[in-house]
């Protein structure tokens, strides 16, 4: 049997986890009621993305996790960049 | 190969079962995101009926119900930690807290949704179709979505009280939970999700 070390997330560093979510939700928030123009759409989703960074990382365990889960995680996240990418591309320039 | 003499335990692997799970939600995550692409192709195609249409959606719901997703994702993750020291009573306890923080969404949905239905404003309505294309997009869009995303909540409620029953029971204990941490990746998964539906649909003007 190759029991795997399991590594124990504290309750604390959950709760601090939980703490930074709730303030960028809330500098979301902020950041949107102020007019930006189209940054207001940039900052939130660099926002957004860095909140779902977090939870994939800390919730999902990914960070003890084996090193190829990780790297999958990320290949996902270039695929999926990539078809927002060619989609843009075919809209902007048509 | 591991030569292991037979005894009647059965095998088990936690890493493919996990690997499985992820598999899982990449496909999850690529149909919400062919639906956040639909979206912003929209978005960029009808900018003025996206900006008034957006104004109709209440701020204060959506964001209650983001603090609730997160508070849930959290206690779900405790419960795993709860599980691997083996505190049985503390894991199902967080497994409560997290369905019935599941419920609240899905009630604040309810109002949200009940109030928008009161105006006259659902899939195939007839004030609905009077509008103009990008409203009814942009409408079409947000009960799809967010439709589908509720689906997510009572599918992962489910899950998440078949969990509780086995914690319970013991069929999850310290030495075997990986389906515990499975459920938690599935409610972490719909939690991701509603953290671009949010601010997509809620709060960009």
């Amino acid at each position: 049997m190759s029991e795997e070390k399991q590594h124990i997330v504290s309750y604390k560093n959950n709760a601090l986890v939980l703490v930074a979510l709730l303030c960028l939700t809330m500098l979301t928030v902020a950041i949107t009621s102020v007019e930006l123009g189209p940054w207001n759409v940039t900052a939130a989703m660099l926002i957004a993305s860095l909140k779902v960074g977090i939870i994939l990382t800390y919730f999902m365990h990914l960070k003890f996790e084996h090193v190829i889960l990780r790297m999958m995680v990320i290949m996902v996240v270039l695929v999926f960049t990539a078809l927002i990418v060619i989609t843009f591309f075919d809209y902007l320039y048509r | 190969m591991e030569q292991t003499s037979s005894h009647s335990i059965e095998h088990r692997d936690d890493t493919a079962s996990k690997l499985g799970m992820w598999l899982f939600i990449f496909t999850e995550i690529l149909l919400f995101g062919g639906l956040f692409i639909v979206y912003s192709v929209y978005r960029y195609k009808y900018p003025v009926a996206f900006h008034l249409a957006n104004q109709e959606l209440n701020r204060s719901v959506g964001l209650v119900n983001t603090i609730i997703l997160l508070i849930s994702s959290m206690t779900v993750a405790m419960s795993v930690s709860a599980i691997q020291q083996g505190k049985k009573k503390l894991t199902i306890t967080l497994l409560a807290i997290t369905i019935f923080l599941a419920l609240l969404f899905l009630v604040n949905k309810y109002f949200e949704w009940g109030i928008k239905f009161q105006h006259g404003l659902y899939p195939g309505s007839s004030i609905l179709h009077e509008l103009s294309h990008g409203d009814i997009l942009f409408f079409g869009l947000y009960f799809f979505m967010t439709g589908l995303h509720a689906l997510h909540i009572i599918i992962g409620m489910t899950l998440l009280a078949v969990i509780l029953a086995k914690v319970k029971n013991e069929r999850i204990n310290s030495g075997d939970f990986v389906l515990l941490e499975n459920g938690g990746l599935y409610w972490h998964l719909v939690d991701l999700i509603w953290i671009f539906l949010f601010p997509l649909f809620y709060l960009i003007h």
